[in-house]
């Protein structure tokens, strides 16, 4: 187990690397000069824009400019926003606990609405259920997530007015509901669909019917032997998810005004404020890469045969 | 991960050749004639690929089906214009919009972009990460391993987030760098697909046989290797399809996308939104359009791997 951990630790190294090194190259060698900016229409005064320059490293070569980074994000610097002259990692604390409460809540949704759907489809194959369940996430599936939000907001928040159209306070759970539901929609279609799936493969298993026949109670069986054997796609898929939903939450996070980790990287893309963007990309890679992690390890917790010497 | 895919696929091909034997003793069928002769008796599959041919036909020929400018804005039919629904195929069937341009003509003139970021992305991804996939799987070692791990890389960045910042670097952006974008980030989730399914058809007789035979390595990849291990990669290109559009759109909509001269459902939807408590038809039409064709490619890559998936059935 722990030589497992260890080796998979080390095989993140060139990942990590490698990715952040993309993400920064693309983002600097987008067009557009971050210092020039700060005199927004006005012709800059050269000698202030070269000491400025000098100040944030911009005058040495992009793979100097990379190295240095690297250097100080290996201390834990995430680097200096060159437009407001904050340090990213305060802008990265700031915009995460939002996140990650707007994530797990989505999060929550897939998992419990998620499950239960493909859980009752899968025992009850080709009945009205398992039809109803195929249409509702083929459903989810084609909205796209701007269209299903606005149609959230108009019925939950205009019309039947349960909640607010948009989050006035990050902080306030219940809030937080709504977008939840628009984040965790798309994937709750994928997670009812794979567990379905799994399920209805599992319940013909040999193993299935021993159960059966030595009399287990049918919660039982149906909990302790069929669910927790068609878990492991559903983990596989759940795992990569958690990383994209901290994320990809721009959408849902600029429809519902949430001030998260989305909504900082888009204003920051927009405003070419490439240390801001490179600093967020690199703490969600290593979000990203540690979920692939846990769900490796979680293979071993639900299925014995696995074993990580 | 790897592992589970290489067992889905091991389980898979066995299965689909005794299907393919068993079913028909006079006369073996070839697996996609065998999967041909499921499809056409699917009423899902046929509703989608008429669904489907229709809107190639729209994004083909929209004269077809308006004879309106799309682009032809008269502030006198401003958005509060209602839309007239008994004007079938009129300019003023689903209402203006904000500038007075019929909505209608734009959501049939907006066919042609989605379908095109679609059918290119999928193209793109599926040659570049079937000739990567293929290297990687059948030659191994280090040729894999470099592979491999730059497919590690670019999986560590979410789709979305990877697409705005290339676009970023666009100054005025059309639809092929939207499909540049796009295809850059996308292509290596078939390049693991098609890997997975190299490696075991690798590993078959027939390639044993071949090799046995003094095949060069040319003709044991492309006329033995490659027509086996195709299908999972057509089931996964299918179902992303739809996957693209939507992406093409949310990108469009988040303003970082297409832009104004080219006639998109997801910037018509961006520019209703302001609107959307007085004029809700304006996003509604370009909304279900997208809706639609999404679901119609959807419903054909479901299709599609039911067919060519005997195990699922």
């Amino acid at each position: 187990m722990g030589r497992f951990v260890a080796r998979r630790l080390l095989q993140m190294i060139p990942v990590f690397l490698g990715t952040t090194a993309l993400i920064f190259f693309m983002v600097h060698l987008l067009p557009g000069d971050p210092v020039a900016a700060m005199w927004g229409d006005k012709a800059p005064d050269p000698v202030q824009l070269a000491a400025l320059r000098h100040q944030y490293g911009f005058d040495k070569p992009l793979v100097g400019q990379y190295l240095d980074y690297m250097g100080k994000l290996l201390t834990g610097d995430f680097g200096t926003s060159p437009l407001d002259g904050r340090q990213v990692i305060d802008k990265i604390t700031e915009a995460l606990p939002v996140t990650i409460r707007l994530a797990l809540f989505a999060f929550a949704i897939e998992i419990v609405l998620g499950i239960g759907i493909g859980l009752f489809a899968g025992l009850r194959r080709g009945k009205a259920f398992d039809k109803g369940a195929l249409v509702f996430t083929l459903l989810l599936i084609s909205i796209p997530v701007p269209v299903l939000g606005y149609i959230f907001q108009t019925i939950f928040a205009t019309n039947l007015k349960w909640v607010t159209p948009t989050v006035q306070d990050s902080n306030d759970l219940t809030q937080l509901v709504l977008p939840a539901l628009v984040l965790g929609s798309l994937s709750l279609a994928y997670v009812a669909r794979l567990t379905r799936t799994s399920i209805a493969e599992n319940i013909k298993a040999d193993y299935v019917r021993t159960a059966v026949a030595k009399g287990l109670p049918r919660r039982k069986v149906i909990g302790t032997h069929l669910l927790r054997n068609s878990m492991i796609p559903v983990i596989t898929f759940l795992g990569t998810d958690l990383g994209a939903l901290m994320g990809g939450a721009i959408v849902t996070e600029g429809i519902f005004n949430v001030k998260g980790v989305g909504n900082a990287l888009y204003h920051a893309i927009n405003l070419k404020d490439g240390a801001t963007v490179s600093g967020f990309v690199a703490f969600l890679v290593l979000v990203y890469l540690a979920a692939g992690l846990i769900v490796d390890l979680l293979y071993a917790v639900l299925d014995p045969r696995i074993r990580y010497a | 991960m790897p592992d589970l895919t290489e067992k889905k696929t091991a389980g898979k091909i066995p299965a689909q050749a005794t299907v393919a034997v068993a079913a028909k003793p006079e006369k073996p069928r070839s697996l996609g004639s065998d999967a041909w002769h499921d499809l056409i008796r699917k009423p899902i599959f046929v509703i989608s690929a008429l669904l489907i041919l229709l809107l190639i036909v729209i994004a083909i020929a929209p004269g077809l089906f308006t004879s309106v400018d799309p682009r032809a804005g008269d502030l006198r039919n401003h958005y509060l214009t209602k839309p007239d629904y008994t004007h079938f195929f009129g300019a003023d069937w689903f209402g203006y919009d904000l500038q007075g341009r019929s909505i209608y003509a734009r959501v049939i003139y907006g066919a042609r972009a989605s379908v095109v970021v679609g059918i290119c992305v999928t193209v793109g991804v599926t040659i570049l990460g079937g000739i990567t996939g293929m290297l990687a799987g059948y030659f191994g070692g280090w040729i894999d391993t470099i592979i491999s791990r730059i497919t590690d890389i670019f999986f560590g960045i979410p789709l979305l987030l990877g697409a705005l910042v290339i676009l970023n670097a666009f100054t005025s952006r059309t639809v092929w760098s939207v499909v540049f974008a796009l295809v850059a980030l996308g292509w290596t989730q078939m390049t693991r697909v098609m890997r997975g399914s190299v490696i075991t058809i690798k590993q078959s007789d027939f390639v044993t046989a071949a090799k046995a035979l003094g095949a060069g390595t040319g003709r044991i990849m492309f006329k033995h290797i490659l027509p086996n291990a195709v299908a999972p990669v057509i089931v996964v290109a299918t179902i992303a399809l739809g996957g693209y559009i939507a992406t093409e759109a949310t990108l469009s909509f988040l303003g970082i996308g297409l832009q104004d001269p080219t006639i998109s459902w997801g910037i018509d939807i961006n520019s209703a939104q302001k609107v959307i408590r007085t004029a809700p038809f304006a996003l509604f039409f370009p909304a279900g359009m997208l809706s639609l064709t999404v679901l119609a490619f959807i419903m054909l890559g479901d299709a599609v791997r039911d067919a060519l998936d005997p195990k699922l059935r």
